[in-house]
């Protein structure tokens, strides 16, 4: 129903738009000078068709249901059912189910009695929606067919209709960003009433599943999180990350010949774009068991399965494409004179690289790296399935060991009250990462920034 | 085919060709560089004078796909010979380019740099006498002396030009390439870098490329014109500017192309 009619909103716009233009062919032939071109009062005449439709629309669906509700419980059959808001708010939705759908089945025995009124409300103001929408693509059409005219700036109006459909798209990005954190800083603002942030920041005990009545603050210290974030993604992902990465970009752009190039690059590309999950198996099922044999046979007591090496490793094999690619621009936009004036000195290419090309480098590459560990210190699969749940303060990798990722992923996964301070915490954690990654990419994008401009 | 002997000659080259791929780039080029003097290679541009330079010190190699034939002698050896090592060969014949490059790192460190990786310092004290010879030759030492730890990159276009001719001098070379040093300078930094050339020009063998026919004419004591990939002319700069043998050197030196 409803497409239908959006549907038919968009056909009388096309409609517009030929007869717009056709009118406006006639003007161009009968006149000698037209300020726009036909095809613009077209696209004019088109939008002031289309465009009050959809905002009729748009607004009806806000305020008609409401409506309808309102007359539904003043029907003879509505003023029987419960007044408690909740049941009420239910039975009507059952009803609106049931007259989509006439299977449908409902808890509540009202909402099959209100199903009738409700499918005649509904239809009633569906049928009053239409009629506004028809005229207000009628009153738009009119208004812009009077200004088919040889003077009106049609290609203008047009050109900032576009101009305004762009910066909406764009803005529509911005402010889903800024509602993600409104609801980030929101949420945890709920948690740190109930928790000191300083006890969250600075303590060493983290067990939300004992955390009932007084004894909030003592277990909700977050750093043995923080600690396994940072020993997984950013020291042991990044020891293995940065010089595999780094060594397989100086091969690309300084060793390797066009054809190897053009086979290795998008092998390595591949790398970035196989599905964390797939990390997840591999480090959780192959890497993991691996480890722990390795450690038993070298007389470990009681390795664990799951450990901080296994997820940092895989998690840092994730990472190379990242710092290689970024390393990768950062070698070849230093200006080729500076490789030759090394080697001109008489510098062989290893003293080359290692002298002149890295250290011009450097800045991209540091750029990249801190890309490269805010990626890592979000990434979630691999500590999931890897990485293990136990909240340890410790500095042997063959432990497990747990991360912020983790945890969120813990606190918000089955039955959970939604008000708790557990399940707040979450949101609390989600804050402190986001803040992190923040920081991180800010920095990182001022350097790459500066770099550009140095060898501009 | 004109070809000019030196008693003393430094470099010489024997039908030289130079192919980009399947491109010829220098067809049969001879030519005697000599010791002492400073020779120019001028033409207009794309006619294969800097490509000619670069075979001079083996910097094409660094090139893909850039062949050299012929025979290129330094001293009498054939630096294309297997035995030669294009490392060995650099320190020998340094090279300044046309845009200063120097390196990302302090004016001191710039200049030792050559020195540092060719071993040619065992001390502290040693390293700053050839850092300060070096500067004082590309006349840089009086302006820097007091800021030696600034980045290299942080003096103007000339200076940094002079440090690059610093950095090339501190390995002690024989030959001195350089391709257009002056085109990326103003005209006040321009004659302190033909000064420098002039002070030089008794040490090392001097090779400059130039777009400028009056800084061939002003620097230079040999010119050699180049056209289309073949060396045309060559002979004493004086002679090639007042009285041209062939009717394409005149050409491009009254300005009929170029």
């Amino acid at each position: 129903m409803t497409a239908a009619v959006l549907l038919a909103a968009f056909a009388l716009g096309a409609i517009g738009w030929f007869v717009a233009r056709a009118r406006a062919r006639l003007l161009y032939a009968g006149r000698e000078s037209m300020h726009s071109m036909p095809v613009y009062h077209a696209w004019h005449l088109a939008l002031w068709v289309v465009l009050p439709a959809l905002v009729v629309w748009g607004l009806w669906s806000v305020i008609a249901p409401p409506i309808v509700d309102g007359v539904v419980l003043a029907s003879p059959a509505g003023t029987q059912i419960p007044t408690d808001p909740v049941q009420r708010a239910a039975i009507l939705s059952e009803a609106r189910g049931i007259a989509a759908d006439p299977s449908f089945i409902g808890f509540y025995d009202q909402s099959s009695t209100i199903a009738a009124p409700m499918r005649a409300a509904q239809a009633r103001f569906g049928l009053i929606g239409t009629v506004l929408m028809a005229l207000a693509a009628l009153a738009g059409g009119g208004y812009a067919w009077t200004r088919v005219t040889g003077r009106f700036p049609a290609r203008t109006r047009v050109e900032r209709a576009v101009m305004l459909t762009l910066l909406a798209a764009s803005l529509l990005a911005i402010l889903t960003t800024l509602g993600i954190i409104g609801s980030l800083v929101f949420e945890a603002g709920l948690f740190f009433r109930d928790v000191s942030p300083i006890a969250f920041l600075t303590g060493l005990h983290w067990a939300p599943a004992n955390a009932v009545g007084d004894d909030l603050n003592a277990n909700f210290g977050a750093v043995p999180l923080f600690w396994g974030t940072i020993f997984i993604g950013a020291i042991i992902a990044m020891i293995v990350a940065i010089p595999l990465g780094l060594m397989s970009a100086v091969y690309l752009t300084q060793y390797a010949d066009r054809r190897a190039r053009k086979v290795l690059k998008p092998v390595l590309e591949i790398l970035a774009g196989i599905p964390t999950v797939v990390y997840g198996y591999f480090a959780a099922l192959t890497v993991a068991p691996f480890i722990r044999d390795l450690a038993a046979s070298l007389g470990a007591q009681n390795p664990s399965t799951e450990s901080a090496l296994a997820a940092g490793l895989v998690m840092g094999v994730m990472i190379i494409p990242f710092v290689s690619s970024m390393a990768d621009d950062a070698i070849a936009a230093v200006p080729r004179a500076m490789a030759d004036g090394s080697l001109a000195m008489g510098a062989t290419k290893s003293e080359t690289i290692k002298k002149v090309l890295l250290p011009a480098a450097l800045p991209g590459i540091v750029a990249g790296v801190m890309l490269a560990v805010s990626r890592a210190i979000g990434e979630t699969m691999i500590v999931v399935m890897a990485a293990g749940a136990a909240a340890r303060l410790s500095l042997n990798p063959l432990e497990s060991m747990t991360t912020v990722t983790y945890q969120i992923v813990q606190l918000l996964t089955g039955d959970q009250e939604f008000n708790s301070p557990k399940t707040l915490s979450a949101f609390a954690l989600g804050l402190v990462l986001f803040v992190v990654t923040l920081i991180l990419n800010i920095i990182a994008l001022r350097v790459v920034k500066r770099f550009r401009e140095a060898y501009e | 085919m004109p070809e000019a002997k030196l008693p003393d000659s430094k470099l010489t080259a024997r039908n030289v060709d130079v192919f980009y791929g399947d491109k010829k780039a220098i067809d049969d080029v001879s030519i005697d560089i000599g010791n002492g003097v400073v020779t120019a290679f001028i033409g207009p541009s794309g006619c294969g004078k800097s490509t000619f330079l670069r075979t001079l010190n083996r910097m094409n190699d660094t090139i893909a796909g850039a062949r050299v034939t012929g025979q290129i002698l330094l001293d009498g050896e054939d630096i294309y010979d297997r035995d030669m090592d294009p490392v060995a060969l650099r320190a020998r014949v340094g090279m300044v380019f046309q845009k200063p490059n120097p390196f990302p790192k302090s004016i001191y460190e710039n200049v030792a740099y050559g020195p540092r990786i060719h071993g040619l310092a065992q001390a502290k004290p040693e390293m700053d006498a050839i850092v300060e010879k070096a500067l004082t030759r590309a006349g840089l030492w009086n302006e820097v002396k007091d800021r030696l730890t600034d980045a290299g990159t942080a003096l103007s276009g000339g200076q940094q030009q002079r440090l690059c001719i610093a950095r090339a001098v501190a390995v002690s070379p024989e030959v001195i390439l350089m391709d257009e040093p002056c085109s990326a300078l103003d005209p006040i930094a321009t004659a302190r870098i033909e000064e420098l050339i002039e002070d030089l020009k008794d040490r090392y063998a001097i090779v400059i490329v130039t777009h400028s026919m009056q800084q061939a004419a002003r620097v230079s004591q040999r010119t050699a014109f180049f056209h289309l990939g073949k060396m045309v002319e060559y002979g004493d700069t004086d002679q090639i500017f007042t009285n041209p043998r062939e009717e394409r050197t005149k050409d491009y030196i009254t300005g009929r192309y170029g």
